[in-house]
């Protein structure tokens, strides 16, 4: 019997650490899901993950610091042409954001009418990326931020361009990230113009697919793919990615592919969804900003006139300087309105694109300033709105 | 190619300093965890972790060191991703015994006989995590010969280069 043990000691010894293994996967496997595998053996690869994200940690810091060496000392060729061209985008992105707050405007009018309830983002963590589970059958990052920094289970993690993924273990001072290309992965989503519902998954070789989508339906290629909210993890409307390859699948489901928005394999920093509001939808009285103001706000004009020399309008009506004028908007408002009409045509042009030089507002071509105006006499309307003379030049 | 088939006698038995048992499969770990955020492709024909296993498998010749190395080693890679700790450990294991025992056997210093070694201990590491992944823990898999082979032959190539630098830290019993 000794001889038999001795003869065959290794391979008794390599069956008896095999059977330990599958014994602990045995028992991994029947509490089931992988958020209970992770939990129940959290301890244990608490070990792995303190051993090398340290490492990880001190690298990308030195990359980064090295990054910003070279970017914000050296290398500052294109600079100056890069500021022009990010002004006149914020010029032009400043006209779009009028128009957009007017729709969203409208929008949450609507909501309150049907008291509807919506999930604000109210707080983000920035995260950087300090390493992946290196193995592409488990696509998980590893992110510099934990418990210390707020971050729990199952919290939204995402970048400027899209949803990247939830958290799904926290350490103290780093986090698990489970990335929406895993295939243990799934996302309420919806496609943003036939409004079609789906789960997104990923699949064992790391694509990015729509799942329960009925082969009846009609799904256009290059849709955008966006979060229904129906996960309770992501908030609905972020944006996940694009359709890119439509086929009928088993079951009478179709098989649709999505290229994420969100460069999933080149993740540098993240946002972490660690706080969502609910509230009641409410409609925004506020004073609006119109495209038309915006543009104003480049046309000439005179300088303010100092109040104290201002006649008081209410006082003497007859003055003859005292050319009030009907389209004056009120204190807080801007002073010229599209009505306004030479202004009005020349703003409207400008804003159209097409040719045109922009006249001069009757307040400014008559010289009366708000303080002509009863209404506006206690305030001055907003800087912004009378630029002075260089800075309002035509562009 | 010349793989001689010598007797134990012949066949030299190498040790490692603490450090570098513990340095260089944490260093290899790190790597792994590491390049793919910066090269994507590389966690998917790549594999340290396995190829650290299989020198130092080989370099002691020893089968219980080697299933043991081969099983820190793997456990340890289970652990820095989210599925259930043990499918590499037990793929792994099951390499590390393989290369310890062929080590025993065969002369397996050149570069040849490294890149049959290598190439064929990869897929039977890949085999093993597939039929694990597949049968057990029911993870969706699908076999590729063409990409197991294509992942093999760049593990292999690697792997020569990598085993000659890591020749540097044999001690000689």
């Amino acid at each position: 019997m000794e001889s038999v043990l001795g003869r065959y000691r290794n391979l008794i010894i390599l069956v008896g650490v095999l059977f330990l293994q599958v014994l602990g996967l045995a028992t991994q496997v029947k509490r089931g899901g992988a958020t209970s595998n992770v939990e129940s053996t959290r301890l244990i690869r608490v070990w792995a993950v303190g051993a090398i994200t340290p490492f990880e940690r001190a690298l990308v810091w030195g990359q980064n610091s090295a990054d910003t060496l070279w970017h914000n000392y050296f290398y500052l060729r294109g600079v100056r042409a890069e500021n022009r061209q990010l002004k006149d985008q914020i010029e032009q992105m400043r006209l779009d954001q009028v128009r957009l707050s007017e729709d969203a405007a409208q929008a949450r009018r609507l909501q309150t009418l049907v008291a509807f309830k919506e999930q604000f983002i109210s707080r983000t963590v920035a995260a950087q990326v300090i390493g992946s589970s290196g193995s592409d059958l488990s696509r998980t990052i590893y992110i510099d931020k934990g418990e210390n920094a707020g971050i729990q289970r199952d919290m939204a993690v995402m970048t400027a361009d899209g949803i990247v993924g939830k958290v799904l273990i926290v350490y103290p001072s780093v986090s698990q990230v489970l990335l929406i290309s895993d295939q243990s992965s799934g996302v309420g989503a919806l496609l943003e113009k036939t409004r079609l519902q789906g789960v997104l998954r990923g699949t064992a070789n790391g694509e990015v697919v729509l799942e329960r989508v009925m082969s009846d339906e009609q799904v256009p290629v290059g849709e955008t793919l966006l979060t229904s909210g129906g996960d309770q993890i992501f908030p609905k409307g972020l944006p996940i990615g694009t359709v890119t390859q439509v086929s009928n699948g088993k079951d009478l489901f179709l098989n649709i592919k999505i290229k994420p928005a969100a460069n999933l394999s080149k993740l540098e920093e993240v946002l972490v969804l660690v706080e969502k509001q609910e509230r009641q939808a409410t409609a925004d009285d506020g004073v609006r900003v119109r495209a038309v103001d915006i543009l104003a706000q480049r046309l000439p004009s005179v300088p303010d006139k100092p109040p104290t020399a201002t006649p008081a309008v209410g006082a003497n009506p007859s003055a003859p300087n005292n050319l009030v004028d009907p389209a004056v908007k009120p204190a807080g408002k801007p002073a010229i309105k599209p009505e306004t009409k030479p202004a009005a045509k020349s703003a409207s042009a400008t804003a159209d694109g097409s040719a045109g030089k922009p006249a001069q507002t009757p307040a400014a071509s008559t010289g009366a300033g708000p303080a002509s105006d009863p209404s506006q006499a206690p305030s001055a309307p907003p800087a912004s709105i009378q630029p002075s003379a260089h800075e309002s030049s035509p562009q | 190619m010349p793989i001689t088939y010598t007797s134990n006698e012949q066949v030299e038995v190498y040790r490692f300093s603490i450090p570098v048992t513990i340095g260089i499969p944490l260093l290899a770990l790190f790597v792994q965890a590491f390049l793919p955020l910066r090269f994507p492709r590389f966690a998917v024909y790549i594999d340290l972790p396995l190829l650290v296993t299989i020198f130092f498998a080989m370099a002691r010749r020893s089968p219980i060191a080697g299933l043991f190395t081969g099983a820190a080693i793997g456990l340890a890679q289970d652990m820095l991703g989210h599925n259930p700790i043990g499918i590499y450990g037990i793929a792994n294991t099951v390499v590390g015994y393989g290369a310890s025992s062929l080590g025993v056997k065969l002369d397996v210093e050149n570069a040849g006989a490294r890149f049959l070694v290598t190439l064929g201990f990869y897929l039977v590491h890949s085999a093993v995590y597939f039929t694990i992944a597949h049968g057990m823990v029911n993870m969706t898999q699908t076999w590729s010969w063409s990409r197991g082979i294509l992942a093999g032959l760049a593990n292999a190539v690697l792997g020569v280069a990598l085993f000659f630098l890591l020749d540097k830290f044999k001690q000689r019993t």
